[in-house]
């Protein structure tokens, strides 16, 4: 199993007894936005949150199959969990900045994983914020409360707090949906912008979106991949009558 | 009956009530700081009691009083928060969990005579630590540490969920993220909680009767050394709280003005009580800006 990037298979994810994720299996290329659309309940983000193992920490969930990263099986027991983190950042829907100052929220993580010298910490968050398109809005105010940043901003910092610990990919749940259509563009924009460096995995519900910032699409149905392809293929010509019905309104 | 009117008399019914409850608070209050609040001085909150003569003060009680729940506080807040942050974020729901929490409910309903007696005979007797603040402090430690766990553990519980993922989802450890994101949002409501819990200690009476007992030693305020016997710091001796000296000036008080200092002591014990409410509120608010930043 050589491979760079991140690659699912046969992945399983279980409530209790019911089974949410079916046995998928997707491999998402480094420098690629892949995007996962789905009806709601489908469990697009559950797997989402498979892949760094987020639903570890919710009790009676339960998950099989492997998950391969760097010739790694990361779904194994035996893996540090705390570590594939760092290596995998994730973006929630709604925004969840710290409840600290903006330059802490970006300089917590690395601080963390090392990096004490006052200077290279001030390099990393000029350096995050800036990817972020965020640096001339807050260049002023680094010390003040991140909670009193607009939504967009917000949600803007939060990738930047992400990529701040040099992670290879980035989950983003529904990163837009809680926001106003400028700031939905600027995180658009900012996901085009970050795919030269990261793989992005995007759950989505709007089809647009993941039309205008994606390059591969999978569609989610009932806990089981129904197709996955090149963006492009899967808007125009679907194989799967059942993807061609959703993403032309008949359904979901 | 139209529905509207029903409507009317619940809504009347529900101001009665509520007023009622307010009018008997406001009463009992107004009471108590009207027959006591002529008595305070800064004499009577400074000087000793006097047996047989008018004229004495609360102030060793007061001190006890206070003193007794710094003890009481030192002892139980590492343990209930370390016990709230493992039931919170550690424990995986099961019968081992159920079964603590029971326990914890349970204590912390105790009966508080049954738990005085119970400290008069472990405590006192059987681990030989007499009449002590210790022998008191551990006492109250029995109603006050279930309060401190589920303090701790339902203000841990508030903190929303993606904070705490946003951290794990960074690569911090589990308990990098409980004590630099979860506890900096809980800790006003922890401190909250932690005060309003103090004013129920500094009104207990009936568990520090068997426990810390029912006199002070005569102390020297001056004797800062905590093995010093008559040092007013010194855990294992005597004392007797300002709650405690209220029963016995009441029931076995031979001072002419007995009824006076009681109602001035009891005066001094519910403003005290008032005085830490608010500051709880005041003080969880300040931290509350302080750890979130927000203005």
């Amino acid at each position: 199993m050589h491979q760079e990037g991140l690659s699912a298979k046969n992945l399983r994810v279980f409530y209790g007894e019911k089974e949410a994720i079916k046995g998928v299996s997707l491999d998402f290329a480094p420098r690629e936005v892949t995007a996962l659309i789905g009806p709601s309940g489908c469990g697009k983000s559950t797997f989402l949150r498979s892949l760094n193992r987020m639903n570890d920490t919710i009790d009676g969930v339960r998950t099989t199959g492997e998950i391969w990263m760097d010739g790694e099986n990361i779904n194994d027991p035996g893996v540090d969990v705390v570590l594939l983190r760092q290596k995998i950042g994730m973006v929630w829907q709604r925004p969840n900045p710290f409840h600290k100052s903006i330059y802490e929220n970006i300089a917590f993580g690395p601080r963390y994983h090392g990096v004490r010298n006052k200077k290279e910490l001030d390099a990393i968050v000029e350096d995050c914020l800036r990817k972020a398109a965020l640096w001339d809005e807050t260049k002023d105010r680094l010390h003040q409360s991140a909670l009193a940043l607009s939504g967009g901003q917000q949600q803007r910092l939060c990738i930047a707090r992400s990529i701040a610990v040099k992670p290879k990919v980035i989950l983003m749940d529904e990163p837009a949906s809680a926001l106003d259509p400028v700031s939905t563009a600027k995180v658009e924009e900012l996901i085009s912008e970050l795919k030269q460096e990261y793989s992005i995995v995007i759950v989505t519900h709007n089809m647009h979106q993941a039309a205008r910032v994606s390059d591969k699409t999978a569609f989610f149905y009932m806990g089981k991949v129904v197709e996955y392809d090149v963006t492009d293929k899967i808007f125009t010509n679907p194989s799967e009558k059942a993807t061609d019905d959703y993403i032309s309104g008949r359904f979901g | 009956m139209n529905a509207k009117t029903a409507d009317r008399i619940a809504t009347a019914t529900i101001i009665g009530v509520a007023s009622l409850i307010v009018l008997i608070l406001a009463g009992l209050l107004g009471f108590i700081l009207f027959r006591g609040v002529s008595h305070i001085s800064f004499d009577f909150l400074t000087s000793v009691p006097q047996t047989i003569k008018a004229g004495g003060g609360i102030g060793p009680q007061l001190f006890n009083s206070l003193f007794l729940l710094l003890l009481t506080l030192i002892i139980t807040i590492p343990l209930g928060l370390g016990a709230g942050i493992y039931m919170s974020e550690y424990a995986k729901p099961g019968r081992l969990t159920d079964s603590i929490r029971l326990v914890v409910e349970v204590l912390s309903s105790f009966p508080s005579i049954v738990v005085g007696l119970f400290g008069l005979l472990v405590i006192v007797n059987l681990f030989g630590f007499g009449f002590s603040l210790f022998s008191g402090a551990l006492a109250l430690t029995v109603f006050n540490l279930p309060l401190m766990v589920r303090i701790t553990e339902q203000s841990l519980k508030g903190v929303p969920r993606e904070q705490k993922e946003a951290s794990l989802a960074l690569g911090l450890s589990r308990w990098k993220t409980i004590t630099s994101v979860m506890l900096p949002i809980a800790t006003p409501t922890i401190v909250t909680g932690t005060i309003l819990a103090a004013g129920r200690v500094f009104g207990e009476a009936a568990a520090l009767l068997f426990t810390a007992g029912m006199s002070s030693p005569r102390l020297d305020f001056s004797n800062w050394n905590p093995l010093s016997p008559t040092s007013p710091l010194n855990p294992f001796r005597p004392a007797e709280t300002l709650a405690v000296h209220i029963w016995k000036i009441n029931s076995e008080g031979l001072a002419p003005d007995a009824a006076e200092i009681a109602a001035g002591a009891s005066a001094v014990l519910v403003i005290t009580v008032l005085l830490f409410n608010f500051s709880a509120r005041w003080f969880g608010r300040y931290l509350h800006r302080r750890f979130t930043a927000t203005k």
